[in-house]
This record gives C-alpha cells, structure tokens and sequence, in this order.
C-alpha cells in the first residue's frame, strides 16, 4: 500500500525518508522537494501529477538514482542508495531501474532491436540469450514485426514501445515512467496505458509515473500530487478498488 | 566486440562528415608519407655511408680537380688500406632530363672500396677488357629499359662529343638504400680524350681505412700531406660528405618537420572540433545510454573509440597512398634515387595518427564522461 506519511512497513520495495533536494540559482536557494515521504510496495502502479516546477522528475529522477538528495534517504529493495558512489550508482539502475522518457530518447542509428538490447549488453548473456529476451521484450510490446525497423521508421506510439520493452528488457524491480504518453495523441496514449497495465497486472511490475494528465493518472492504482515540494495525498481515484493512501 | 555494431553504427551517422574527416586524415598522412619519402630520397646516402670511407676532394670545391699523383702519396699514409677514384662526367643521354650519375673509375680498385656494389664475375671481367664498356646501377638500367650488350650513345658536356659505351654488366647494391643509379665507365677511356690541361687530375679519392676509429686522424694526416701546395685538400667521412651535399639543398629535416608540424596541429584542430560537435549532438543519447546503466568510463571509452576508428581509417589510408605513390618509382626520373616509403616511417606515421585520434577525442570524451544524466536530459 503507497503511503506518504513516514509509517510504511519492511514490505514497502521503494522507501523514501525526509527526501529534500535543494537547488542554488544566482545564490537563492530553491528548495524543490522538502522532507518528503514515500513508501511503495511490490507490484503497485503510482502516478505523480502536480505543476510543472512542483518537483515530479526532480522525485524521479531521485528515485531512479539520476540525481542524490540533498536530504533524507532512499532504500529500494533493502538497497539504500542515497550513499552509493556515481559508479555503483550506476550499476544499480542498470539491475532495478526501467526508464521510459516522455521523448523516447531512442538512438536513431540503432534498429528497434538494437535499442532494446542495450541495456543487455552490459551483462554476460550470450547474443543467443540476448536476442531471445530482445525478442521477448519487442513481442511483449506487440513490435514483433517491427524488430529491424529504426526508430524513423516508426510511429510515435510504436517508438515510446521500443522504450518500454528497452526499460523491460533486463527485468527491473520498477519502472520510471517520465510523461510517457506527453507526445502521443489520445489513441497511441491509450494503447501505451493498456501496455503499462498490462505490465503491472500481469507481471507484477511496480511502476511510478509522472503525468500532467489526469485521464492517464487514472489508470494508475494511486494518484499522488506534489505541490510545493511536498506529497499532497488525493482523492482516491475513480475505478481503483484496493490501496489509496494515508 | 559486442559494442562495435554500436560504435560503427554512431560513425555512419553523418556520412559525409565522417567521410570528410576520414578525409583529413588520409590527406595529412598521405602528405606525412611523402615527406618521409622525400627525407629518405635526401638523407638515405647519409645513412648508408661506409663508416670506414673517407672522401678527399679539392680544398676549393669539389670541382675542382686534384693530381692523381696524390693517390700514392695518400696510400703511405699509416691507417689507409685502400684508394680509389672517380671523376664526374655529366654526359647526356638522349634529353637533359634523363639524368644519371654517370662516372669513370679506377677499375683496379673500385669493386675493393665499394664491395656493396655487386654484380658478376664475368660480366666485370667483359667491362675489364672492354675500353667502352660501362656497368650501370639496376635503376637505371630499369629506367632505360637497358640490357647487357645494348649500345650506349651518351653527349658529353664538358669534353663534347658522342660518347659510345657498351654496356657490360648491370650492379646491384646489397643494401636496400644503395644507389642502383650510377653509371660507370673506365677512367682511361675519359683520360684519352681529355683536354692535355685536363689530364691527369681526378675528381675526388676515397679511400678505405683499416678502422673507422682512425677517421678523425687519418683525415688530419692527408689534409696535411697536401697543406700550402697548389692543390690542397678536404678529407671527410663518406657520412659527413653525404650530409654536407644534402646540405646543399636547404635544411631539409627541418622544412619537413614544420611542414609536418602544421598539417598535424591543423588536424587536430579539425577533427577536435568535429569530434566535440559529434558529441555535442548526441548529448540526449549519451545521457540515456548512462541512465541505462552505462558506466562514465564506457562513455569515455566510447567516445575515443569512435575518434580513434576514424584516425585508423583515415591514417591507414593516406599511408597506403604514400606507399602507392612510391610504387611508381621517383617521379623526377633520376634526381632521387631513393624513393621508397620506408617502414619506420609507417610506424611512427601509425602512432602519430592514434596520438592524432587520441587528442582529438579526448576532451569531448572527458565532457561526455563528467556529464550529469539529469543536466543532459533536461537540455531536450
């Protein structure tokens, strides 16, 4: 169950403490998130929203280890990161962390089966046992027929599905979603939606996405608004039966 | 090898700008290789100069003559094992601009004092009893198209008239750097048709000496058997001799350096900049193959690599141009006779390109390689 109040249990796989992040410009001191709390357990599907400045990448990016805190701490699954070196940092998200970016941030150069394989290359799978889980991956996302195609090639809604399955590929314990469906019309946004549920309820991902749009925020089993650096709690949503917040 | 479709794949990116730049780098290379080939072609009779050979000429200028009764004198000389002579003869064969070195030798001691020189028994017995016989430098030979028994016609310029020679034998050197150019005939043919004021002068001695080691002494010793007599005489080591007549022609190593020096500092400012707009270009990229989980180093080994293809490509190019421009022999058809790329030079010529590539990429790798994934997404 996703709480902001500091009181989440062991079971919680993303645990956040007192996280604050602070930014100096021309000497003022910008204070983006302050003492914020978050507990997410396995399995469950967040949405951020709030203004844009209010913080939401800012949190993400802390969560996804692009960024450290100037405050507080963040331990996901018994991994407390807040302290790791850039380098071990580094290794870390490529073991638990999916991205998926709002501009897809596919490398044109590479075919949608080279863009899904590049996290795999890091590893010491074979090219047999990577091409299968490339392939697994692309299936997954419905691109089967689309493998040796490059991302020009592509529609909108097919390229953000070459960054799911590149976020998949190497199975992470969740998923950071950046406005994923931000530069999709409503049909491809919805048709990216149905796939991160699908991920969610069939696989068990845990996924945490940001959004300034509240039909998409409506899918997710939870809704949580930054506002002033802070996590507001919300209405529960509309259609979501179970969790909520306290 | 797993990341080198990734690293080719980012090379093809801009076609023609990684053609172009693959393009700076064969040019300056090619032009590397040709200068290299060009100090061979001036230093190359430096290099392979009997250590144990003086050369005696007039103390004036080579020029000038000096009396063949000197030869004797020279060989009491206590360290002098051997003598002989030459005198140039700078005929023409068909057109001024087929030059050669052409020469006539003391036969007697010639193939004594350049053993290097070789070629066979019989063809130089043939030369011994022919008095228009000639032995010519396989180059040459080559050059002309000439074979033994051919008939030689050669203008002469300072003794006019047509010479006749028949050519006897051809001469290989043993050593890659050894003038295959020069054409000999025998000194008594030259001396019969001499002017009488001509007669018995030589152009120049040299003279063999029991050890290298007594160079410096032996040296002294002739230039001082002849001192304030009408025909006084320079003795130097063969090496010295040959640096002195390259020195004729300008400081050739340094016009070669800094010519050298600016094509390279000019590469490096061109692919430096293309290389840092390369990167610049991929920030996006860059930043998510990171987010991914790329390691800094693996970007800034990325990043070099792709600098470093370029310069192997491009290098290994322009030096197979050189190579290919040598192939078809010197190109001033006879007035440098060593023209050949050599295999130092390749090397050193392999490792500047990879400095070349290496500087070149470095700072836009360093860049890639300190860039905050945040900072570089949020620049989309």
């Amino acid at each position: 169950m996703v709480r902001v109040d500091g009181h989440g249990g062991p079971a919680s796989l993303i645990q956040a403490r007192g996280l604050g992040k602070t930014y100096s410009r021309g000497g003022e001191q910008i204070h983006v998130l302050q003492a914020l709390n978050l507990d997410v357990e396995q399995g469950e599907f967040v949405a951020f929203m709030g203004p844009s400045g209010s913080g939401k990448t800012t949190l993400l990016n802390l969560l996804g280890g692009l960024d450290v805190p100037s405050a507080g701490n963040i331990t996901v699954a018994g991994d407390e990161i807040t302290h790791m070196s850039r380098s071990k940092l580094t290794q870390w998200r490529a073991r638990h962390v999916g991205f998926v970016f709002q501009m897809y941030n596919l490398i044109p150069v590479l075919t949608a089966f080279q863009n899904v394989e590049l996290p795999l290359l890091l590893t010491s799978l074979s090219k047999t046992e990577r091409s299968k889980h490339v392939e697994a991956a692309l299936g997954m996302v419905g691109l089967s027929d689309r493998i040796h195609h490059y991302p020009r090639q592509l529609s909108g809604g097919q390229e953000q599905r070459v960054t799911i399955a590149r976020a998949i590929v190497s199975d992470p314990t969740f998923l950071l979603c950046d406005e994923p469906t931000g530069d999709l019309d409503r049909k491809a946004a919805d048709e990216i939606m149905e796939l991160i549920l699908r991920l969610v309820k069939e696989y068990k991902k845990t996924v945490l996405m940001v959004t300034h749009d509240p039909v998409v925020a409506q899918r997710a089993d939870i809704t949580l608004h930054l506002e002033k650096g802070v996590l507001v709690e919300a209405d529960k949503p509309q259609g979501v039966a179970a969790g909520g917040v306290r | 090898m797993k990341f080198s479709g990734l690293i080719l794949a980012n090379l093809f990116r801009k076609k023609i700008r990684f053609l172009l730049t693959i393009g700076s780098f064969a040019v300056a290379l090619f032009l590397f290789g040709v200068l290299a080939v060009v100090k061979v072609a001036f230093s190359q009779g430096i290099d392979v100069a009997g250590a144990d050979r003086l050369v005696v000429i007039n103390r004036v200028s080579i020029i000038q003559p000096l009396p063949l009764a000197y030869r004797d004198r020279i060989l009491r000389i206590p360290g002098v094992q051997g003598i002989t002579f030459d005198n140039w003869f700078g005929g023409v064969y068909q057109d001024e601009r087929n030059f050669f070195p052409q020469f006539a030798i003391d036969v007697e001691n010639q193939r004594k004092i350049f053993p290097e020189m070789e070629l066979p028994d019989d063809q130089w017995q043939t030369f011994l009893k022919d008095r228009q016989g000639a032995i010519v430098g396989a180059s040459t030979a080559e050059r002309f198209h000439w074979k033994v028994g051919d008939r030689i016609p050669i203008r002469g310029t300072f003794i006019p008239g047509t010479w006749e020679f028949n050519l006897d034998g051809i001469y290989h050197g043993k050593r890659r750097g050894d003038d295959e150019t020069q054409f000999w005939f025998q000194w008594n043919y030259l001396e019969e048709r001499k002017p009488d004021r001509l007669k018995g002068q030589v152009g120049w001695y040299t003279v063999k000496l029991d050890s290298p080691d007594n160079s410096l002494r032996v040296s002294k010793a002739i230039d001082a058997e002849f001192s304030n007599s009408p025909y006084e005489t320079h003795t130097d080591t063969e090496k010295a001799f040959a640096a002195g007549w390259v020195k004729q022609f300008g400081n050739i190593q340094f016009l070669i350096m800094s010519i050298g020096g600016v094509v390279f500092f000019t590469l490096l400012l061109v692919t430096g900049n293309t290389m840092a707009i390369a990167v610049r270009e991929r920030t996006t990229e860059l930043a998510v193959l990171k987010a991914v989980g790329y390691s800094d180093r693996f970007v800034l080994l990325f990043v070099l690599a792709e600098s470093l293809v370029i310069a192997v490509i491009g290098g290994g190019l322009g030096l197979g141009l050189a190579k290919l421009f040598t192939l078809g022999g010197d190109p001033t058809r006879g007035l440098l006779p060593f023209f050949y790329l050599p295999g130092q030079a390749v090397i050193v010529g392999f490792f500047l390109t990879l400095a070349i590539g290496a500087a070149s990429g470095l700072l836009p790798a360093i860049g890639a390689m300190r860039m905050r994934v945040v900072d570089a997404l949020r620049r989309v």
